[in-house]
């Protein structure tokens, strides 16, 4: 392993000239066309069908481009956005309370701690209320107030309302929006759907992706799919850490391939751990589930403040109702005044870690803390008496009122929480603990969503744009369709415009041969192994790795060490994986380990980027820098870069490039929430 | 917990299929119905057998990929419940479950428990959208104010997860339920009055061309959906498919 970067390269993200207000406008009145009728000879491939790559498609396709999608649920409609719960956030000030694009740019540049670019966030944020009109226009069902007007709450990291939502299921309905869009060309013949079929290379001729490999997940058929331009929206790799919130199905297998094939990772080390799922319960656990950020609007965090109370608690002898106010600690209201509940994510994770580290976690495995919703109860149920004009209300009827409202906001959510653990969460408080969310790194594009590879475009969670070191809640779902139905579409004709004459890309180079003879070489690798070990195994034990050296707190000597031990793991696996099975049938177990090798490789890279990035920020914590308040201490000096990584063969031995942040617009300033 | 599974095994849409047994042991009841198969196939994997497929993907109820007939009843036994929200202390110990896939000619098998639901795509292609391009500029979002009352009935109905259940557990395989609750979705909303009528003709049709039964108006399907459409949803739509023939739309 060498310990210095070979030679780095600064990377030109091509940001237009001009003032941050200007530069979309501007970029998008001087970049190239193609014509209408040349856009008809052009083919273009979306791999993934998530709120980015749905909206690309449709865009793209109603443009007249012809569009091949691609995804492995069984329909475009199950992407793993549909999972979304609390909301997407819009630059809309509907609630007069004084934001603005300038406010969200703002909030999206603090809440990523400073490492994200400038230019791309503000165009976000001025993209962001063209979106809300867009879904709507399309039949999404928001949320709406008694004046019939669209209703807003709060996320984390920022004090405005501006956060549009459908009830606990405002991915699902944002994602039947995109997906309709989509059915609608797929019904015009302007995109060809590929459902239950998985990327397995992208194949570029002369310096350029002119295609992939794709799998039939139903018929095992390896094929071949030229197109002139290649776009994934492929989402986030989450599940490298194996339990995750994400989706089991979620990968990174398109954009390692890509990486593989030349396009630098950028930042891949930078997670997101959500402090609010609900905590893990036993060794065959599959997976994590969010208990939406929406309900730090309403609830409070807390932890005992006495030991003995932790205790009775772990040991069943007092019930957490029990523990009056004065020995509770809620931690956040105290520790950041301003903000307190509603302090971002990895804020509100970190501080979780914090209580329980110190012991006063209140499961028996010591890692779980309080959200309360007793006080949002009461105080709904006292408003709602007044609205209905009870006179003095019993605290039974209060109770009854504020349930009812509290029922209406978050019901789905309270129902998942109940179907899980068996508590009632309307009457006892819920119990909660971080995990992973969502990956701020991802594929490196420049301004124009392209990445390393000419002709190469990353879209939504997988690519690492707009989130910099930490993402604030419901902005994913925003650069999502921001990116699918308003900056794409344009920037990509720049590209294209020198592609009218190139004709159809034809299936039959020999990049495209030797290609798809490497993907079926290992399908058969695979299924030959004479291993004894089941690809679960390797993931379980991938993802305790990465948990423990580069989840929410990361030091070095941990982080070397993981480095060898995914090492000695892929090795492992190369030996003494076990895949049942034939490659010309419907085979989730084939699917999973072509997966898991590439989760595998993309860890031990995690974990070198983490070691490079000698300073704490947004949800990267080192230990070795934070201040004597165990706050994240950032290197302004060293380290306001976006470090993006070229594949060499051995990930950890990936050559480390930089993109220098340079902020014109915003002071550099330490975050506080306090 | 230990359970014997009798599940349904069919290695491909035209191969034959059928019921086997296995034994499995160790659950514990805080796992998901879906961890206690994955328990399963991990026995089966180390026994050098071929594994059960069966779709899945976000296992927390909002994906619709997941569709096991479990004892008699589409997604098993709790109401408003998906397969990867069934938990296993919903069954007793020692108890035997019967696990099979959706049934219906319009879904054929794609192996084991895993079934083709293509046909729901291609009724939505059909017409379950608003025709509004992204590349122009749509009215401001609040332009168009939308009581509070029908933005609420059209998100419960917008909440269909796809799942097939409903056309699981329909004696006539119809896909109604589903069908009328995108149907009901853009009747509620102003934005989907230009194209009402022309729309539920259009999906109507669909739903004939891809096999499904007739409707007889049994409601079980309103019963077994995950997510409690209701039948409401299919009067809504039969009215305006009775209209949409009158006016000749
Ligand atoms: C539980 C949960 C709740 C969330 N809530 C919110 C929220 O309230 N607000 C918010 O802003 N964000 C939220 N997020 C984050 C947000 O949902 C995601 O970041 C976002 O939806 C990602 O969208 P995407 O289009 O980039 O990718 P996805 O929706 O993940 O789509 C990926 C697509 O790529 C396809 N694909 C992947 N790999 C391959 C391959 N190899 N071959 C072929 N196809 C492939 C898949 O089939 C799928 O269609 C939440 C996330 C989770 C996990
Ligand atoms: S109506 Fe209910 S049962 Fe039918 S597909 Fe929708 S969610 Fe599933
Ligand atoms: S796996 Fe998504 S609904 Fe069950």
């Amino acid at each position: 392993m060498t310990e210095m970067p070979k030679h780095s390269v600064a990377l030109d993200a091509k940001i237009p000239e001009g003032p941050l207000a200007d530069k979309w406008t501007h970029h998008k009145n001087s970049i190239r066309l193609v014509n209408p009728a040349n856009k008809r000879l052009i083919d273009v491939i979306v791999v993934g069908t998530g709120l980015a790559g749905s909206s690309a498609a449709a865009s793209l396709a109603e443009m007249g481009y012809n569009v091949k999608a691609f995804c492995f649920q069984d329909s475009p409609r199950r992407a793993h956005s549909i999972a979304a719960q609390g909301g997407i956030n819009a630059a809309k000030n509907y609630q007069n309370d004084g934001d603005s694009v300038y406010r969200l740019f703002y909030d999206t540049i603090k809440g990523g701690d400073y490492r994200s670019r400038e230019a791309n966030v503000y165009r976000l944020a001025e993209v962001s209320a063209n979106i809300i009109d867009q879904c709507v226009s399309q039949g999404v069902p928001f949320a709406r107030d008694y004046g019939g007007l669209l209703d807003n709450r709060s996320f984390g990291g920022v004090q405005v309302s501006r956060t549009f939502y459908a009830k606990g299921q405002t991915g699902q309905q944002l994602l039947l929006g995109a997906y309709s869009a989509l059915s609608r060309q797929i019904s015009k013949g302007k995109v060809t759907m590929y459902n239950r079929h998985e990327l397995m290379d992208v194949v570029t001729v002369d310096g350029k992706a002119r295609g992939i490999i794709a799998r039939n997940l139903v018929t095992g058929e390896v094929e071949r799919h030229g197109a002139h331009a290649v776009v994934l929206c492929s989402g986030g790799y989450g599940n490298v850490f194996y339990l995750s919130t994400n989706a089991m199905g979620s990968n990174v297998s398109a954009a390692w391939k890509a990486h593989k094939k030349g396009a630098f990772m950028a930042n891949p080390s930078y997670t997101q751990i959500h402090p609010t799922c609900i905590p893990v319960s036993g060794h065959y656990q599959s997976k994590l589930t969010l208990m939406s950020e929406s309900l730090r609007n309403d609830g409070r965090i807390w932890v005992p403040k006495e030991q003995a109370d932790v205790d009775a608690l772990r040991n069943g002898s007092m019930r957490p109702t029990d523990i009056p106010e004065d020995r509770r600690d809620y931690y956040l209201e105290r520790r950041y005044p301003a903000f307190g509940n509603l302090v971002p994510r990895d804020v509100a994770s970190r501080a979780a870690k914090e209580r329980c580290d110190a012991g006063f976690g209140v499961n028996e495995a010591g890692e779980a803390v309080f959200l309360d919703y007793a006080s949002a109860i009461e105080r709904y149920g006292k408003t709602e008496a007044n609205v209905q004009g009870i006179q003095a209300p019993s605290a039974e009827k209060i109770r009854e009122l504020g349930e009812a409202v509290v029922r209406a906001k978050y019901g789905n959510l309270f129902q998942m929480y109940e179907q899980i653990t068996a508590d009632n969460p309307y009457k006892t408080p819920m119990r909660i603990y971080p995990a992973v969310h969502y990956t701020m790194g991802g594929l490196w594009v420049d301004y124009n969503l392209q990445t390393t590879i000419p002709g190469l475009y990353a879209c939504g969670e997988a690519n690492f744009s707009d989130h910099g070191a930490n993402r604030l809640g419901a902005s994913a779902l925003m650069q999502g369709l921001a990116d699918g139905y308003f900056v794409l579409p344009y920037t990509i004709g720049d590209y294209l415009a020198d592609d009218i004459r190139t004709g159809a890309i034809s299936t039959d180079a020999p990049e495209f041969a030797a290609a798809e003879q490497a993907v079926r070489d290992r399908i058969a690798g695979l299924l030959g192994n004479n291993g004894k070990t089941p690809v679960d195994d390797f993931h379980r034990r991938l993802g305790r790795i990465m948990w423990n050296e580069c989840g929410m707190s990361r030091n070095e000597k941990g982080l070397t060490q993981a480095i060898a031990d995914i090492q000695d793991l892929r090795a492992e696996f190369e030996k003494e994986v076990c895949v049942p099975g034939r490659p010309d049938r419907f085979n989730p177990e084939l699917d999973k380990a072509g997966r898991v090798s590439d989760l595998m490789e993309l860890g031990e890279l995690m974990c070198k980027d983490a070691l490079e990035r000698k300073e704490s920020c947004g949800g990267h914590f080192r230990e070795e820098y934070q201040t004597p308040e165990g706050e994240a201490l950032r290197d302004d000096k060293g380290h306001a870069h976006v470090s993006a990584w070229a594949h060499t063969g051995v990930p950890a031995e990936a050559t480390h490039h930089k993109e220098e942040l340079t902020f014109e617009n915003v002071e550099l300033k330490t975050r506080s929430y306090k | 917990m230990d359970f014997t599974l009798k599940i349904w095994r069919q290695e491909g849409p035209q191969e034959e299929g059928r019921m086997e047994t296995y034994p499995v042991t160790g659950i514990t009841h805080d796992m998901s119905f879906l961890e206690m198969m994955d328990v399963l196939n991990d026995q089966l994997i180390r026994d050098g057998q071929d594994p059960v497929a069966f779709d899945h993907d976000c296992r927390e109820g909002i994906c619709g990929m997941c569709s096991m007939f479990i004892n008699g009843e589409a997604h098993g036994p709790n109401r408003k419940t998906t397969t990867c929200q069934l938990h296993m202390r919903s069954f007793k110990d020692g108890e035997t479950i019967y696990i099979e896939p959706w049934r219906a000619a319009a879904f054929p098998v794609v192996k084991d428990l895993a079934v083709d639901r293509s046909a729901f795509d291609r009724i939505i292609q059909s017409g379950g959208y608003v025709s509004v391009n992204s590349s122009g500029n749509p009215l401001d979002a609040n332009a168009i104010p939308v009581p509070k009352d029908d933005a609420d009935e059209a998100f419960n109905a917008a909440t269909c997860i796809g799942c097939g259940a409903c056309v699981a557990t329909c004696k006539n395989a119809s896909a109604m339920l589903f069908v009328s609750a995108k149907v009901s979705q853009f009747a509620l909303l102003p934005q989907g009055q230009p194209e009402r009528m022309s729309r539920v003709q259009r999906m109507v049709d669909q739903m004939d061309k891809e096999g499904f039964g007739n409707c007889t108006n049994t409601g079980a399907c309103e019963v077994e959906c995950p997510k409690g459409i209701s039948l409401d949803n299919i009067a809504r739509m039969n009215r305006d498919y009775l209209k949409s023939q009158v006016t000749g739309e």
